[in-house]
């Protein structure tokens, strides 16, 4: 390796992550800045039940979703967002806190989610990150797979998502030489 | 909605189709996942997807509209009927989601659901538990987006074993 490996600090229950990082211009993440471990824990963010009503409108309206009578009836027993919803704002809580500031190729999918607890009205919620594996892609060299599996949390500290992900990030090797090239 | 009982393996359901407009693609990434292949032409041409691709969350809450609305559907119908009407439960989640290929701006993609498999609720009697493999194709007859998903399904008759 050529380049010494970057630490990356990143502040526990802040919700100013992107700020921390584009006070450093050239600071791009790569793939050398994911060794498996834990990597950050981020937020709070405040769900407000407007904007859960509103995606549910869009994406997923069932009653259990939209209608506080039949979300009562419902197995969640009260009003609850969508399993996609907790999805989109995992990923954009993701995006706020590090995947904006990193050579990102993007995703191949999504190997498993796990909805374990109902999104409720106003819920602050917390995402924690771990990376469980980084390997160099087989087929495209100048790119690593950085596997995650991040969790989100509501003020409780009750878990109401896992998901495990790998994302391709290009390596600094690689990002070189497309600014050479 | 169907009851359990009603359900067998390999049926499957056209869910219909959706198509991917610049703006959509960008309402959503400006929401929940703005990587900059998601929000720029210029951007998404120069990265590996080769044009302005939709968010992988925006292609699966698509997919998650289109089932709604198919299950929406088959209530009315059944209720038409004058049959009872089936209310499917939360889910537990889903795995082996696959982004296959980009959904690129102007893309019309066709979504579909297929059960996959079918088992009783150990904590639960009054629910079966289904996996289906939603899956979305292209225009150009390509398949672009698979998952396996699981629901809770309720049982017609939840006594009779």
């Amino acid at each position: 390796m050529s380049h010494a490996r970057r630490r990356v600090e990143i502040p526990a229950n802040s919700g100013h992550n992107q700020a921390r990082f584009a006070a450093i211009p050239d600071m791009m993440l790569t793939f050398e800045d994911f060794p498996p471990g834990h990597f950050g824990t981020f937020g709070p963010r405040r769900v407000t039940r407007g904007e859960m009503l509103a995606f549910a409108a869009e994406f997923d309206p069932q009653p259990m979703h939209l209608d506080e009578a039949a979300a009562q009836r419902s197995m969640l027993k009260g009003l609850s967002g969508s399993g996609w919803h907790v999805c989109a704002l995992m990923m954009r809580m993701m995006c706020d806190s590090f995947i904006g500031r990193t050579a990102s190729l993007g995703s191949p999918g999504v190997n498993e989610v796990r909805w374990l607890a109902p999104l409720r009205p106003d819920d602050d919620l917390t995402l924690d990150v771990e990376v469980t594996e980084a390997r160099i892609s087989r087929s495209r060299p100048d790119t690593g797979i950085v596997t995650f599996k991040a969790a989100v949390s509501n003020a409780a500290g009750q878990a109401l998502c896992e998901m495990i992900s790998p994302i391709m990030v290009a390596r600094r090797s690689g990002l070189t030489a497309e600014r050479e090239g | 909605m169907r009851f359990f009982e009603d359900i067998e393996i390999g049926q499957r359901r056209e869910l219909g189709s959706f198509t991917f407009t610049a703006e959509s693609i960008k309402t959503f990434a400006s929401q929940f996942d703005p990587q900059r292949f998601h929000l720029d032409e210029e951007a998404g041409r120069k990265s590996l997807f080769g044009g302005l691709a939709a968010s992988g969350w925006h292609v699966g809450s698509v997919c998650m509209k289109l089932l709604v609305a198919d299950g929406q559907r088959q209530a009315r119908e059944a209720a038409a009927r004058g049959e009872p009407v089936a209310v499917w439960g939360p889910s537990p989640g889903f795995r082996e989601l696959r982004w296959i290929k980009p959904v690129l701006a102007g893309d019309t993609i066709s979504f579909a659901s297929e059960v996959h498999s079918l088992r009783l609720s150990d904590k639960r009697p009054q629910w079966g538990i289904l996996e289906g493999r939603n899956t979305g194709t292209n225009q150009r007859g390509q398949l672009v987006f698979s998952l396996l998903a699981t629901a809770f399904v309720p049982r017609r008759n939840p006594g009779a074993g």
